[in-house]
């Protein structure tokens, strides 16, 4: 697009753009995002656009191919506007009748999503999923192209922008930000106004020139998509919010670290940043004024502790993505020596709300009273990444104090196929694990480290009465010792000791003073770790030590795993529900089940893998584990 | 992102183990403990590179504000006002335990077995873990560092991550610009470089490196590896032929 050259003909342009975009022709909305591309969507896209065009319906129908609608469990996902029908795991075959009934307003019955009680619904807002959410950031990635910055000025983009270039003062930005009570989203909570102002401050004192503003996309936490979601869906709120960012603590350079395994979002990133720079809201004197500011990408490898502040700094140095001590603050001595901000995606994301839509409109959603010190609460939004045993698995975003009972039931429909929920891990693989007895809690920065868990990465795994906690612990020590950059003592040698008895627990060679060495293990790792990989790796060790500590116990003194997931410790066997159908035989990978037609089938225990296979093929309930 | 770097620094007050002290602001608590006669157990620092902070032993605890912290004093830059605890429970325990930790990786070090047992009393035989056997590195990285920031040659590096972990000649391969200088020997605290010399050929086993050494064309000794001098001609100013004689026959 054209070079824009004023704020006022930026403010302009919302308007014209809305009105000249508006149509009266109905859109076809394809979610792009990256749950719905593996499960097929772009082949869906590709015969919506054949059809439309085959049929000549270009005047007639719109096609719109977003970024993440966040209902994954559903996908590929279509709505079509302006009726706003929701269609769920559309196939290439269905797009003809979508098309059609789109044109005609009348619903195609079958895509419908049904609801617990068989119900249809028709309208996206009324789906449960969606109506107890609080969609301030993720809405938008439903109705915006990723593509064109068009779209994104005409949904009211960069005005944010053109509010902070028309006379505010960085300070005043800075003090915006701080009352917001706006904390950081990459899972540390660290007031961000706070963090820029000390930046600006170090960076005033020391007279330095140069500063950086970084965007943290790395992302680790392998459950965890709501920043790739927001990059790919929506990249140009994340460069409005660095460009804020920057004007406030008076950078001209920023960088978007991001892992190389998000193509989709490297690549919607990149166009964006061109587009910025080709309309003049990226470069030398932006807007008019004298502000210039500019960002590139940088590419990581994928290590998950490269989303630690400093490693994320030593990589894009060119070291080893090695953390450092941090006893002086980046905002201080950052990349280069240089005072340095960073924030999460998500973080960037909310800033050009906050400017936009005001302080009052960010507070009135969150826990506690930030107007004396930011610290005091969680306000604003927060996007989780629900998964594991729950029905609707997806990205979901509810106000700070949501509790998780709201998230895991109200957004997330409970519990997969009527089993009893047991606990649920927040805050990626170094998160810890949450009772049901909490289920109540208020989910916020606070109240989550307050019953050993975090907010994180805001991956929130959810598990059923059938998991094994001390399994469940041991694959998160597994993965974080392969994860640990292994330059300290404490978390490289102490996770892989902490496997080494976990594993010895889930194999029946559990020793009686082994539940006070793995405390032992953990106070150092915890305590005596240089960053916070290290810090936060106990916590699954830890929470579910201290919520099922009677599963461990089980475990080392009794030979049992509780939730009969440990495989050296249960038995296959088949009761006398068994009518002798021989499915059972006949799927068994080990060919150690035994029976004539008709008869009680025998398994062969000392054959027998403990797969499963035999229980899940059973139609009468007749084999048991112990 | 450097560490605390000490310029003319105003100088601090702070509190150790009730004793008042002064040094310069953002100094480095290890060194400062260690001048100052208190036995604080370390094994990655060396005052001739920057502070690591890898091998964890040197754990104390630091009050600074309303917070006290189990912190490493090495790579813990002195501020006003700190209040530093060298010999708590706590900073015992932790130490133990990470002498623990070290001991499970190189139980075949001697040096490491020697300190666990005469500073914490640990039969290295006797650990509540699996023992890592054949192996004597503890990955405190002075060889790379030594290498990189002393020598300036980069040599070596580190490679793969957490217990995979290994500080490595590059590809494990030669390592072909190593000047065998020695210099990660002399710092390497467990001895598992594997230097040796036989008569003119020096060779450093860990980097599969052998070099010829220059001999004195007065006295026959052969004093240096030939790449060392070579080094030493590029990066000073000193005449084509300073490096035909020994030190010795120099005088």
């Amino acid at each position: 697009m054209e070079r824009i050259k004023s704020i006022k003909q930026l403010q302009d342009l919302e308007a014209t753009l809305a009105a000249a975009r508006k149509s009266d022709r109905p859109v076809v909305t394809v979610c792009g995002g990256i749950g719905c591309t593996a499960n097929g969507c772009q082949k869906l896209v590709a015969e919506f656009k054949k059809l439309i065009s085959e049929k000549n319906l270009g005047d007639k129908v719109e096609l719109l191919v977003t970024g993440c609608l966040g209902f994954c469990e559903m996908g590929p996902v279509v709505v079509v506007y302006p009726q706003k029908t929701f269609y769920k795991k559309v196939q290439v075959a269905d797009a003809a009748d979508i098309l059609d009934s789109a044109i005609s307003g009348k619903a195609v019955e079958r895509l419908l999503y049904t609801d617990a009680e068989g119900k249809k619904i028709e309208k996206e807002d009324d789906i449960p999923f969606y109506k107890n959410q609080k969609r301030e950031l993720t809405g938008i990635l439903g109705v915006i192209d990723p593509e064109s910055i068009e779209s994104y000025l005409a949904a009211g983009g960069y005005q944010a922008l053109a509010k902070v270039l028309s006379g505010m003062k960085p300070e005043d930005v800075i003090n915006d930000i701080i009352k917001s009570g706006l904390r950081g989203r990459g899972g540390g909570g660290f007031p961000t106004g706070k963090k820029w102002e000390s930046c600006r401050k170090a960076a005033d004192k020391l007279g330095a020139s140069k500063r950086y503003v970084i965007c943290n996309a790395d992302e680790g936490d392998p459950g965890a998509f709501m920043d790739e979601a927001v990059l790919q869906g929506n990249p140009h709120t994340v460069i409005e919010g660095m460009l804020i960012g920057a004007f406030a603590i008076g950078s001209d350079e920023g960088i978007v670290y991001v892992r190389n395994e998000y193509p989709l979002a490297i690549k919607s990133l990149s166009a964006a940043l061109a587009q910025a720079r080709e309309a003049g809201l990226l470069g030398k004197n932006i807007l008019g004024t004298d502000f210039s500011f500019d960002i590139r990408i940088n590419r990581g490898g994928g290590a998950f502790v490269c989303g630690e502040s400093s490693a994320l700094i030593a990589s894009i140095e060119g070291f080893v993505g090695e953390p450092r001590a941090k006893h002086i603050h980046m905002a201080e001595s950052g990349l280069n020596d240089k005072p340095t901000v960073l924030n999460n995606v998500e973080t960037w994301a909310n800033v050009p709300l906050i400017i936009k839509n005001g302080v009052a409109a960010f507070t009135a959603i969150g826990t506690g009273d930030v107007t004396e010190n930011p610290w005091n609460g969680s306000k604003g939004t927060k996007i989780f990444s629900l998964a594991g045993k729950v029905n609707n698995t997806g990205l979901v975003e509810v106000p700070m104090g949501a509790t998780l009972r709201d998230i895991i039931f109200g957004v997330g429909g409970g519990i997969k196929n009527g089993k009893k929920f047991k606990a649920v891990q927040t805050g990626g693989p170094s998160g810890g694990c949450i009772p049901e007895k909490y289920l109540d809690m208020p989910v916020d920065f606070d109240e989550l480290s307050k019953v050993g868990s975090m907010m994180g990465s805001g991956g929130m795994v959810v598990l059923d009465e059938d998991s094994c906690m001390v399994d469940f612990a041991k694959y998160f020590v597994e993965f974080l010792c392969e994860e640990s950059c292994g330059k300290c003592t404490t978390c490289r040698e102490g996770l892989a000791r902490l496997k080494e008895i976990l594993t010895r627990i889930t194999e029946g060679k559990g020793r009686a003073d082994d539940l006070e060495l793995i405390e032992a293990v953990c106070e150092t790792l915890s305590q005596g770790s240089l960053c916070a990989l290290g810090g936060s790796a106990a916590n699954p060790v830890l929470s579910t030590l201290r919520h099922f500590r009677e599963e461990y116990e089980a475990h080392i003194f009794q030979k049992k795993c509780p939730g009969k997931v440990c495989k050296k410790l249960i038995k296959f066997s088949i009761n006398d529900n068994c009518t002798g159908c021989t499915v059972c035989a006949k799927n068994c990978p080990q060919n150690c089940i035994s029976g004539a037609r008709k008869e009680k089938h025998v398994i062969d225990s000392a054959k027998c893998i403990k797969c499963g296979v035999c229980k899940e093929v059973c139609k009468f309930g007749a084999v048991t584990v112990e | 992102m450097t560490e605390a770097k000490v310029n003319n620094a105003p100088m601090v007050e702070f509190i150790v183990d009730g004793k008042k002290c002064s040094a310069p602001r953002e100094s480095s608590l290890l060194d400062f403990l260690l001048a100052n006669g208190y036995d604080i157990p370390y094994l990655c620092h060396n005052p001739a590179v920057k502070p690591y902070g890898a091998c964890r032993l040197c754990l104390v605890e630091v009050k600074n504000g309303r917070k006290t912290k189990l912190t490493t004093s090495c790579n813990y830059p002195i501020l006003e006002g700190i209040e530093v605890f060298t010999n708590t429970e706590k900073v015992r325990r932790n130490r133990k335990m990470v002498m623990e930790l070290l001991l499970a990786r190189a139980p075949e070090s001697k040096e490491l077995r020697q300190m666990a047992k005469d500073r914490f009393g640990i039969d290295a035989d006797k650990l509540p873990f699996e023992k890592n056997n054949g192996n004597k590195c503890i990955l405190c990285g002075l060889c790379v560092r030594v290498c990189r920031e002393l020598v300036g040659i980069e040599a070596l590096s580190f490679a793969g991550r957490g217990e995979h972990k290994e500080a490595i000649s590059p590809f494990h391969d030669v390592a072909s610009t190593c000047i065998g200088c020695g210099a990660c020997a002399v710092a390497c605290p467990t001895n598992c470089i594997g230097l040796d010399q036989v008569i003119t050929k020096r060779s450093l086993a860990r980097w599969n490196r052998e070099l010829p050494m220059k001999t004195c064309k007065r006295c026959g000794y052969a004093y240096a590896p030939m790449f060392q001098l070579e080094h030493f001609q590029n990066i000073s100013s000193v005449p084509a032929d300073f490096f035909d004689l020994c030190p010795d026959c120099r005088k």
